[in-house]
């Protein structure tokens, strides 16, 4: 309890601290390039992590501007409790959508297009309860009718796709995937989780999946940030799970712009549970070589911060 | 007495048809379930021996009570009467007829068929199935067409209260039968009343001849009456003779309208306090009457089944795995007990949320017609789904539970290496694995770092997750392949949870 108070005062006065002088920071972060390019934080429950990586990127009003329509994007794939780590956890997605209102946002949207029947999946989640708890939208993607196509220009076998409509029609976007392990991709972090904003998947399947996974990411609105939830984190037998043996406490996110660099980050992390080639993840490879972002995690500037 | 039993009626109509619209769930399975528990057929088939007693002595005591309120099929044809006598030009008016006995008698063996399992006319004739199947198959993508246009509405206004849903027709078949049960019941009513319940509907039958010993009857005051005809004017089961003054008590469904109706109030619904002796009076058999419905019934047999010739070469067409089995609802025990049980009122078909239960056609044969069977081209069982079981008013679905569900193995997945993906592409897929709930599917090392499905049929439940999500076509490279009988898959081998510590970040 204690220790919680205190990180809270410490988050609150940080908060504060950084809105009162936010232009300031911002010159200095611009003139001295401190800003990491990504924070990877251990050791927290779900939402204090957040508050923390966010701070150190400055704060959410870096990314998300007054009067925006915004779109938080979790993994709500499958009909599964929060113990199983088959979707975002629901605490992050809270705290997420919090921030953005807290940041002017004019609306939030929260949405996936699941596997498992998503009524079910909302409600089982927690996501939906979270959300609009915060007062967020939460809206259906069950249905073809809520998706447009989307040229793919930069892509290289997946040249359009069907792209739900919120994402089309909103400022800005957070991509808010769930660390797992996958049978097909072998991995499921941020590209992955682009698989929920588009309607037709069997095509990803049917050619070439890691290539696929990898040019959807070339779309043009990016998400203006990967918010990677590693607090739990599925390890065997995904995107599913079968019970929480295949599950561990790992209590960690890790947050960057970068897709690739967060989603190799991430690998790597995950590589310590259990043995994951980077090779085995190819729309890791395949995102780079499309410029989507890099591999190369010495390049960048790291903040890592153990609570 | 006659308001009492249109208030009930509407109230119990309402309910019970509002209980097999209701896509979003929002009445309770618990209770509004009772609705389907208490009709007749079920309650036999599902030997649900309280509720056949309570609809036995209610019988036994004030006639066919079933029939006016409970059935949703009688109310239907109220209903259709009332509008008839409002709209028609011509001023209603019934007339006696003469009980059709023999063709009751003949409907009634003809649907105990279900005893040596032969559901088929039985379903076709109950009035709680029929009247089943028309909600699901007719009125129900109605009320999903209103649900989209309120969801446009208030979408635009951005109130998400509604969602889209997806509206089909799940057999051509059953859309046929529903439609065709509307129209010939419909036009029965309107010209005739209630001539259904006291021709052809099997629960008419029976409970007709318990209702001639009824405590509590339609009783003409042979001293009071003068002949009028107000009352048999009103009759809507043509069963009031006034030149005689007697009532046919095994055709009166309990509508009272008839009570009103005399103005030397000679008619009374009460004990045999007025000791009333009935003549019974010859009268010619009425041969068009007879031979329209011989000609409605075969017309209604074999229409659709002309219809569902294209149905079937769709199903067999290239695109789809013909199964040796169906496969069955979850719970099902086995095709015998379905066809011992069923008589296709499609609630479980209307209540799925993951729209894997449609209609079969001749998947169980011609007994099984339009009887429930999975089918993974809109969605796949879900895992800790047991709805079908716990509405099935029938028993032919018996109640799952949770844990019951995770085993009972309806089907067993046939995986097709020589089309996978992964082997003709040589690309990553793992669609199937990844919606297995039992990781009957997995995912092992292929070459070059690719993974190949493995099956292991033991724990395989047959929920057709990978089947529905295979992206290869016009075959797809898994699919399940129904049981006869169902059978119990093994339980996976659970680990405990480790408590594996990771305290670097490997980066």
């Amino acid at each position: 309890m204690d220790r919680k108070q205190f990180l809270r005062t410490i988050a609150f006065a940080g908060a504060a601290i950084t809105f009162k002088s936010k232009d300031g920071m911002d010159l200095m972060a611009q003139s001295q390039g401190s800003q990491p390019d990504m924070v990877a934080v251990m050791g927290g429950e779900p939402d204090e992590m957040f508050k923390q990586a966010i701070n150190e990127l400055g704060g959410i009003s870096k990314f998300i501007k007054k009067g925006w329509k915004v779109v938080v994007k979790p993994n709500i794939g499958w009909d599964k409790s929060p113990e199983l780590a088959g979707n975002t956890n629901p605490k992050l997605i809270g705290e997420i959508v919090r921030q953005c209102f807290q940041a002017g946002a004019k609306e939030v949207t929260v949405f996936d297009h699941t596997c498992d029947d998503w009524i079910k999946c909302y409600k089982n989640s927690g996501i939906e309860a979270a959300a609009k708890a915060e007062g967020a939208k939460v809206v259906p993607a069950h249905e073809e009718s809520y998706y447009k196509e989307v040229q793919l220009p930069g892509a290289k076998k997946l040249k359009t796709a069907k792209i739900h409509e919120a994402i089309l029609n909103c400022d800005a976007w957070i991509n808010v995937p769930v660390l797992k392990h996958h049978g097909g991709a072998n991995l499921s972090i941020s590209m992955k989780n682009y698989m929920g904003i588009v309607w037709d998947r069997r095509i990803f399947h049917s050619t070439d999946l890691q290539q696929c996974i990898a040019d959807i990411c070339t779309m043009e609105k990016k998400p203006v940030l990967n918010i990677v939830d590693a607090y739990r984190t599925m390890k065997s037998n995904g995107p599913q799970g079968r019970s929480t043996a295949d599950v561990v406490d790992t209590k960690s996110l890790f947050v960057s712009k970068d897709i690739v660099a967060v989603d190799t980050a991430a690998a790597k992390f995950f590589g310590q549970i259990r043995k994951m080639p980077l090779e085995n993840v190819g729309h890791l490879a395949n995102g780079q070589t499309l410029g989507i972002g890099t591999m190369d995690l010495d390049s960048l500037n790291i903040k890592r911060i153990k609570i | 007495m006659k308001k009492l039993r249109v208030v009930v009626s509407i109230v119990l109509f309402s309910l019970i048809t509002f209980y097999f619209l209701d896509f979003a769930g929002l009445m309770s399975e618990k209770t509004a379930g009772l609705l389907a528990k208490i009709q007749f057929i079920p309650a036999i088939m599902a030997l649900s021996v309280i509720i056949l007693i309570i609809l036995i002595v209610s019988t036994l005591l004030f006639g066919r009570v079933y029939c006016s309120s409970i059935c949703p099929m009688g109310v239907y044809q109220d209903i259709i009467a009332w509008l008839s006598k409002r709209i028609a030009k011509k001023k209603k008016r019934y007339k006696f007829g003469k009980a059709k006995n023999i063709l009751r008698a003949t409907m009634l063996v003809a649907a105990a068929t279900i005893f040596v399992k032969f559901p088929l006319i039985l379903g076709f004739i109950d009035p709680y199935s029929a009247y089943g199947r028309m909600v699901t198959n007719v009125f129900r993508p109605v009320y999903m067409s209103g649900n989209n246009v309120l969801e446009i509405i208030f979408t635009k206004f951005d109130n998400y209260t509604f969602y889209k849903t997806d509206i089909f027709i799940m057999s051509v078949f059953a859309f046929a039968v529903a439609i065709l049960t509307m129209v010939v019941i419909g036009y029965l009513a309107w010209k005739h009343g209630r001539t259904y319940c006291n021709t052809i509907c099997p629960v008419g039958a029976v409970l007709g001849f318990l209702s001639k010993f009824s405590v509590f009857k339609v009783r003409i005051d042979k001293s009071k009456c003068n002949s009028c005809g107000a009352c048999e004017m009103r009759c809507k089961a043509a069963c009031i003779n006034s030149k005689q003054k007697t009532v046919d008590n095994s055709r009166c469904v309990d509508c009272f309208n008839c009570l009103n109706a005399c103005r030397r109030d000679a008619l009374k619904f009460s004990p045999s306090l007025v000791p009333v002796k009935n003549g019974d009076a010859k009268h010619p058999v009425d041969e068009g009457k007879r031979r329209f419905l011989t000609t409605g019934v075969i017309a209604a047999v074999a229409a659709p089944a002309a219809i569902v010739e294209d149905e079937i070469n769709s199903l067999t067409g290239n695109d789809k795995y013909v199964r040796q089995h169906p496969v069955l609802p979850p719970g099902s025990i086995s095709v015998e007990n379905m066809l011992a049980h069923c008589t296709s009122c499609h609630l479980c078909v209307s209540k799925c949320p993951s729209r894997v239960l449609k209609p079969a056609f001749m998947e169980y044969g011609l007994a099984g017609m339009m009887q429930p069977m999975m089918y993974f081209e809109k969605g796949f069982c879900n895992f800790d789904c047991t709805i079908c079981s716990e509405v099935c008013p029938n028993g032919a679905i018996k109640p799952l539970t949770k844990d019951e569900k995770h085993l009972n193995q309806g089907g067993q997945v046939v995986f097709t290496r020589d089309i996978c993906i992964v082997q003709t592409e040589e690309t990553n897929c793992g669609a199937c694995s990844e919606h297995c709930p039992t990781q009957a599917v997995t995912m092992i090392p292929y070459k070059d770092g690719l993974t190949i499905p493995h099956i292991n049929v033991e724990i395989c439940i047959g929920c057709g997750g990978c089947e529905f999500i295979c992206p290869v076509r016009p075959f797809r490279a898994i699919h399940i392949e129904g049981l006869a009988v169902q059978g119990k898959a093994k339980p996976f081998e659970e680990q405990e949870k480790e408590d594996k510590k990771i305290d670097s970040f490997g980066f």
